[in-house]
């Protein structure tokens, strides 16, 4: 697996030269070279009973709630927006499914386990479509919208499950989350939604109008875009996705934790995003940068693990991590390395600025279209029309 | 919901009232929420009325309103802070763990304070000079500062000092037999202080022209970098005091003290009427933000039947109410 990544890295290294995706993957293929050195057995895969074993697929299996939710949170944030409340969401589908299941007549039946998804999926839907209405017809901010259901919304799990750690016996609901299909059914699900995606928005033009609502919402309306449509869509989307992993991370434990259940998830799911190269600004994203994202985010708590350091301490890790590939990417970093090489290669005709176009599709279409100058005197003017 | 009926009614009337300038309408509403709040615990609680339930709000809750100040700051230049939860529960670690290692009690203050403001310092120069966004940076700190905690130690550590035990039980008896603590004190110091610094120094009246508009602010040759990152600092130096406030209050410190707390301190900031866009906004409609709050965790907890998630979803319905209101005023007033 880390083989076939390093050999990827190095053949797309040229490609994705000044592109965003080189410094996570870098950082990602460090993170498993140092726990291979330390740990040999680390990248060693094994088949047993159909199944594979081993410390990287671990990681894959951890991690696909993160992807999964960082994937729809991808898309709320090419809109310029923010969904806090995806945690909260996860807390409540488990929920859901869990009191379905042992309030079925027959809690051991996969009929049971698919009645209770069904339940706690149109659940999110709502809860989505709450979520976009607040922010697409109301026009309040993405961040407050959201904080909404995040305080509320554990509340309402904790209803649910009125304040227990609800246990379940069902196989059928188990697989999803605990299940093998050679590779952990939660990150073929997780992957197969990544496809999908991918598809849809980069094979047609929703993508495009997505990066084009998150640039400017009002220019996309006077455009022609139904930019409200599409802004209700991400966030039904996001819910959506929170609602799965939610599922995925229950049925792993076959429990469902209201309390505990994906508690700074929606945290994990915006540092993947943020270490793929999106802009928290919206107008650009990048699903593969998601993806090696949520990989890292998740390699890095793994290693935390296996290195014997407690757990929580983890979030110094994460957050060194932010900070490191944050200032990688921010603008006036950039500028000063491009200065730089510029300075030391005068000569050369392409200069790093371009390169951003011969990266892979993912890259914004229009990649000065936001810079942060431009961006701070929309804002402002905004400001000014508003007071 | 019937709260809310006559607040909305009120602001096209009021605001063609002279005087009342519409920006203290939040203020107004908020105030008349907690005054109907905790009529309605009167009416129908025995026992609530008394001077000392009020005075519990402000006991139970003076981390909170410290908190709340300095969130203030920072969310009228138009940012956000997401660290504060977590500086808590640093200042409560670094404090528990300095005394247990028997250093004198102001050199332990002195510390926390100091570790408080360098972290506020720090993100709030990262913000300014790499242009990063407010959100992403505070929610590093809040990670860096809960990890810390975790670094000191795992386990809960209780606080012994003298100083510290003393200043936990030691109580100001007012007239008609209330009694208060010192958090009681210290917080509303810290609120007279922030309404001061606010609206009577031309740090006070820069921070509202940065949140108006960042832009404008520089072209007008005001120190915006320096403003910013002072916001921070003072939110950094408010969750120190929290901190110190919270480990009197619980007397132990503790890695997971504290969890969610920056929720509800925006929670607060917001319910008291001021915009998350920037430029508008009162510390003292923060200070009622946060007796609101107060108060519905006492209601909650007089009716006795309700459980506590009640609240997370009380609150999350004011939140809304207050954002949903706050959106009409703004279209009313262009």
């Amino acid at each position: 697996m880390s083989t076939v990544q390093t050999a990827g890295a190095a053949g797309v290294l040229e490609r994705v030269r000044g592109s965003r995706l080189l410094w996570p993957l870098v950082a990602l293929v460090a993170l498993i070279a140092a726990n291979a050195a330390r740990n040999p057995g680390f990248l060693s895969i094994r088949l047993q009973d159909g199944h594979l074993y081993g410390s990287l697929v671990d990681i894959l299996k951890n991690g696909a709630p993160t992807l999964l939710i960082a994937l729809g949170m991808t898309l709320v944030i090419a809109t310029r927006g923010i969904d806090l409340s995806v945690g909260a969401v996860a807390a409540i589908a488990g929920a859901v499914t869990c009191t379905t299941i042992v309030g079925s007549s027959d809690p051991t039946s996969p009929a049971a386990a698919l009645t209770g998804i069904g339940l706690a999926l149109a659940l999110c839907l709502v809860l989505g479509l709450w979520n976009g209405f607040l922010v697409s017809l109301l026009g309040i901010q993405p961040i407050i919208a959201t904080l909404v259901l995040m305080t509320a919304g554990r509340g309402i799990a904790m209803l649910i499950t009125d304040g227990q750690i609800i246990t379940v016996r069902n196989d059928f609901y188990r697989e999803i989350g605990a299940g093998f299909l050679l590779f952990p059914i939660s990150i073929l699900i997780a992957l197969a939604a990544l496809v999908a995606v991918a598809l849809v928005t980069r094979r047609t033009a929703l993508g495009l109008l997505i990066e084009s609502v998150g640039i400017n919402p009002e220019a996309s309306r006077l455009a022609g875009l139904r930019s409200r449509t599409i802004i209700w869509t991400v966030y039904v989307f996001a819910a959506l996705c929170a609602g799965v992993a939610g599922l995925m991370i229950s049925s792993n434990v076959s429990a469902a934790d209201a309390n505990s259940a994906g508690l700074w998830i929606e945290m994990d799911a915006i540092l993947a995003v943020v270490i793929g190269g999106s802009s928290l600004a919206g107008g650009k994203y990048s699903l593969s940068g998601t993806l090696v994202g949520a990989l890292i985010i998740q390699t890095l708590t793994t290693t935390v693990y296996s290195m014997g350091i407690a757990p929580e301490v983890t979030l110094v890790f994460k957050a060194l991590v932010v900070i490191a590939v944050c200032l990688l990417q921010a603008p006036k970093v950039r500028e000063r390395f491009r200065r730089r090489r510029r300075s030391q290669d005068p000569t050369s005709p392409s200069s790093p600025s371009t390169s951003g176009s011969l990266a892979p599709e993912e890259d914004s279409p229009a990649p000065t279209a936001h810079e942060p100058a431009g961006d701070a005197a929309s804002d402002s003017k905004q400001k000014v029309a508003q007071s | 919901m019937t709260t809310t009926t006559p607040t909305k009614r009120t602001v096209p009337a009021l605001s063609r009232l002279p005087g009342i300038p519409g920006r203290v309408l939040p203020v107004i509403a908020t105030f008349v929420l907690f005054v109907l709040l905790f009529g309605a615990g009167s009416v129908r609680y025995e026992g609530f009325t008394s001077g000392q339930v009020f005075a519990n709000l402000f006991i139970d809750n003076a981390f909170l309103i410290v908190l709340a100040v300095g969130m203030t700051f920072v969310i009228l230049t138009g940012g956000i802070d997401l660290s504060v939860g977590a500086v808590v529960a640093l200042s409560t670690m670094v404090a528990a763990a300095a005394l247990r290692a028997g250093l004198p009690a102001p050199v332990v203050i002195l510390l926390v304070l100091a570790i408080g403001t360098g972290l506020g310092v720090l993100m709030g120069l990262v913000i300014h000079h790499f242009e990063l966004q407010p959100f992403i940076v505070t929610l590093a700190g809040m990670f860096m500062a809960r990890g810390l905690c975790f670094v000191i130690g795992v386990e809960s550590i209780s606080i012994k000092d003298p100083f510290f035990r003393a200043l936990a039980t030691g109580t100001i008896e007012l007239p008609g037999g209330v009694v208060i603590t010192w958090s009681v004190v210290i917080a509303l110091a810290i609120v007279a202080a922030a309404v001061w610094v606010l609206h009577r120094t031309r740090f006070g009246r820069t921070i509202y022209a940065i949140g108006g508009s960042e832009s404008s602010a520089t072209l007008m040759g005001l120190p915006v970098g320096r403003v910013k990152v002072a916001a921070y600092a003072i939110s950094g130096l408010c969750a120190a005091v929290a901190g110190l406030l919270f480990s009197v209050y619980m007397l132990s410190g503790y890695g997971l003290h504290a969890v969610g707390m920056e929720l509800d301190a925006i929670a607060s900031v917001v319910i008291g009427g001021t915009l998350l866009s920037g430029g508008v906004g009162y510390v003292l409609g923060s200070l009622l933000g946060v007796l609101v709050l107060g108060v519905i965790q006492t209601l909650i907890s007089f009716q006795g039947t309700l459980s506590s998630w009640w609240t997370k979803i009380a609150i999350g319905t004011l939140l809304l109410l207050f954002i949903v209101m706050q959106r009409l005023f703004m279209r009313r007033t262009p």
